[in-house]
């Protein structure tokens, strides 16, 4: 009985346990915004302002935004910068040569990461919403900058100036599960210089951009979840009858 | 024999002018009748024989969704994952259309497994059910290419690779296998293409043969007839007319039940489709959403849920484990040896077969093994109705303990499986090569298992309780 308890107890407390990324950091849960328009537009502005410049979302028309509620007016006069037709996709300019030789890597097109990134750490809006958030300035890596989720990461913190200058602090601890050898631990940031908008600010924004971009790698979700509410109630509808159909059919059986 | 047709008086309504005319030029009354006003299925069967019409429905979906996808999707490398993703969001209800095609490969392989399940615990592979079991296997070998050929289409990461490591298994074949590996791709390396060939077999080739197989294995089966779960033959107790007393006809009993069960099919396959199309990873693998890249090798390949048992017995044959697999070839050869009354020249046969595949384990490496295995792991399913001489077909009447035997398959096939999803450990190398003994044991040693033991009397007719 007693292992039972536990074995239950262990079952019970192991999803709460929170799973290492990539580079060991454990993944934040990221608040889900993609049914707020404001939200959502706030992420599409900071994604057309920040991550466009060198990412593509190439299977994004920029009137798609339409169904966040902007109307054809409103993308071209503040959100078209990559395209002259409203009903072109987010290319980008950079090329991918370019690219390359700059960051080390070409940067991905972002159309679908938002599905790309989830794994057994947890779902790709996690991941984009703790990455975008544990920057870090380090003078060792060629842009200056370093990331706790995506160690040693090509990319640079493009949106430092909303968070500020952030430093990470490291500790070396003993590893308790090998003798004699240290673990280069995490263990806190120290703000530099401050940003533009306070901490609560920077996460709210950054999870609207994380929203957007979940939105984004799926626009017709929302209609998805809607139509299959009304598509499940019908089939419901369709087993009591077909149920009846049957026993009536069934009932001369002996 | 000149031409008749039937005379209807003058009087007659137009649909039986119009009926009478095409029976006359095409057996359309007739076949309606043989194979379902007039094709009469045993009154008892539960609800695991709905699968094979749900098995059915799920190929026609397959078959719509398809079409409607081939006249959007790109085969071309350059072009394929963005024309998916083109699918996705500018072609009117193009997402509904994938996400249907994506979750009905799964869906296509459930039904199946559990149809395949059903045909196991009631015998239905027995005498003289052999030829609809063999096109039923042939039919489970159509699937598994297809769907391997259509997961390359998307040209996301995962596709890619997973075509590029099992095309490479081939390379594992002594002699032929980097030239035939390389003949299979059309390129040294997965390509523009490969993708236009697996292009050409997933929308052409194979269903072609999955049709036709499909129309063997219904053929077949209306021939001998159904059997059910006390596998009692109901064509033994017929009426004057030759009626089976126990049964009733496909048309409408059999219809109004399987349309039930569509209907609370359909609803688990939208809830999929709608609310849950990626299946946390399992339905759609999240690395896919990637478009492939041959410069960067994914950290783990993993090929998705339904091949896993198969490419767990793979990955299970590690150069140590080929000594236990001598050890079992040589205890194998010995039981059939000893413990059968086969003739002389069939037991000198085994012996040199067995001695060549010990010392062949010896020569060649544990890949090619793994890769052979993997390949028997399939095959042996071909060999069930001669394997099985258990004197009643179904588990009802078999002894209780061969129910147990039917559980630790059962579990050493799902452990199989979820091993295969999980990167390799050594403690899951471990267990997996002992569900590959339990695999394997299972079908080879059916012959002695399956005969051993107190047999309960099988009824001469069906047990049936109203409903």
């Amino acid at each position: 009985m007693r292992l039972l308890k536990k074995l239950i107890a262990a079952a019970v407390l192991l999803p709460g346990l929170a799973l290492a990324s990539e580079g060991g950091y454990p993944l934040d849960q990221a608040p889900d915004y993609t049914k707020d328009m404001v939200a959502l537009q706030d992420g599409a502005r900071l994604f057309v302002n920040y991550c466009l410049s060198c990412h593509s979302a190439s299977s994004m028309r920029y009137n798609r935004l339409r169904d966040i509620g902007l109307t054809e007016q409103q993308i071209k006069d503040n959100l078209l910068f990559t395209s002259d037709k409203v009903g072109g996709m987010m290319t980008v300019a950079m090329s991918g040569k370019d690219a390359k030789a700059w960051f080390g890597a070409e940067p991905p097109d972002l159309s679908v990461i938002a599905r790309a990134k989830a794994s057994s750490a947890g779902s790709g809006p996690d991941y984009l919403y703790t990455y975008l958030r544990t920057f870090y300035k380090d003078d060792t890596r060629p842009t200056g900058w370093n990331n706790l989720v995506f160690p040693n990461v090509g990319m640079p913190h493009v949106l430092w100036e909303l968070q500020g200058i952030r430093t990470a602090k490291f500790e070396d601890v003993k590893d308790p599960h090998e003798e004699g050898k240290t673990e280069h631990k995490f263990v806190g940031f120290q703000q530099v210089t401050p940003g533009t908008l306070t901490p609560v600010q920077y996460d709210k924004a950054v999870a609207d951009l994380v929203s957007y971009m979940t939105w984004m790698a799926e626009p017709v979700q929302t209609t998805r979840k809607r139509i299959g509410v009304w598509v499940l109630l019908f089939l419901g509808v369709c087993v009591v009858l077909t149920w009846r159909l049957n026993a009536s059919y069934w009932k001369d059986v002996r | 024999m000149s031409f008749q047709e039937k005379q209807l008086p003058a009087d007659a309504s137009f649909g039986d002018k119009a009926l009478n005319w095409i029976d006359a030029r095409f057996p359309l009354s007739s076949t309606w009748k043989a194979h379902l006003s007039e094709y009469y299925a045993p009154k008892n069967f539960n609800f695991l024989y709905v699968f094979g019409s749900l098995a059915l429905l799920v190929l026609v979906i397959q078959i719509v969704t398809g079409i409607f996808l081939v006249m959007h999707y790109k085969p071309d490398a350059n072009l394929a994952f963005a024309s998916v993703e083109y699918i996705m969001r500018d072609v009117p209800w193009g997402w509904l259309v994938r996400y249907m095609h994506s979750t009905g490969a799964s869906a296509f392989f459930i039904v199946v497994y559990i149809h395949m399940l059903r045909g196991l615990l009631y015998g239905s592979y027995r005498k003289p059910r052999e030829l609809v079991w063999l096109f039923g296997v042939g039919i489970f070998l159509c699937l598994m290419a297809e769907a391997f050929f259509g997961y390359l289409l998307p040209w996301g990461q995962m596709s890619y690779w997973g075509a590029q490591v099992i095309v490479n298994l081939f390379g594992a074949i002594p002699f032929i296998g980097p030239d035939l590996s390389l003949w299979i791709r059309g390129d040294y390396v997965v390509s523009d293409a490969t993708l236009n060939r697996f292009f050409a077999f997933h929308v052409i080739a194979i269903p072609l043969v999955l049709i036709g197989l499909v129309i063997a294995h219904i053929v077949a089966l209306h021939e001998v007839g159904s059997s059910n779960p006390d596998g009692v033959e109901i064509k033994d107790t017929v009426t004057e007319s030759g009626i089976p007393l126990d049964g009733i006809a496909f048309h409408p009993y059999y219809s109004v039940h399987d349309i039930f069960i569509v209907t609370i099919f359909l609803l688990i396959f939208s809830a999929v489709v709608f609310f849950a199309p990626e299946m946390g990873g399992y339905f759609l693998e999240y690395n896919n959403f990637i478009p492939a890249n041959p410069l960067k090798t994914p950290p783990h390949i993993a090929p998705v849920w339904y091949f896993t048992p198969f490419y767990s017995i793979l990955r299970a044959t590690t150069s140590d484990f080929v000594y236990w697999l001598q050890a079992g070839v040589a205890a194998y050869v010995a039981l059939i040896i000893l413990r059968t009354r086969l003739a002389s020249k069939c037991k000198i046969a085994a012996a040199v077969i067995g001695l060549l595949i010990i010392v062949g384990m010896f020569i060649f490496d544990a890949k090619f093994w793994g890769v052979v295995l993997m390949g028997v792991s399939v095959m042996i399913m071909f060999g069930l109705p001669w394997l099985d001489t258990s004197p009643v077909k179904s588990i009802r009447y078999r002894p209780g303990w061969h129910k147990y035997i039917y559980i630790v398959f059962g579990i050493a096939f799902i452990v199989l499986g979820y091993l295969g999803v999980q990167p390799p450990t050594p403690v899951g190398t471990a267990i997996a090569q002992v569900c590959t003994f339990l695999y394997f044991g299972f079908f080879l040693l059916m012959p002695w298992w399956s005969a051993t033991g107190t047999f309960k009397p099988v009824p001469a007719r069906v047990v049936y309780h109203p409903h």
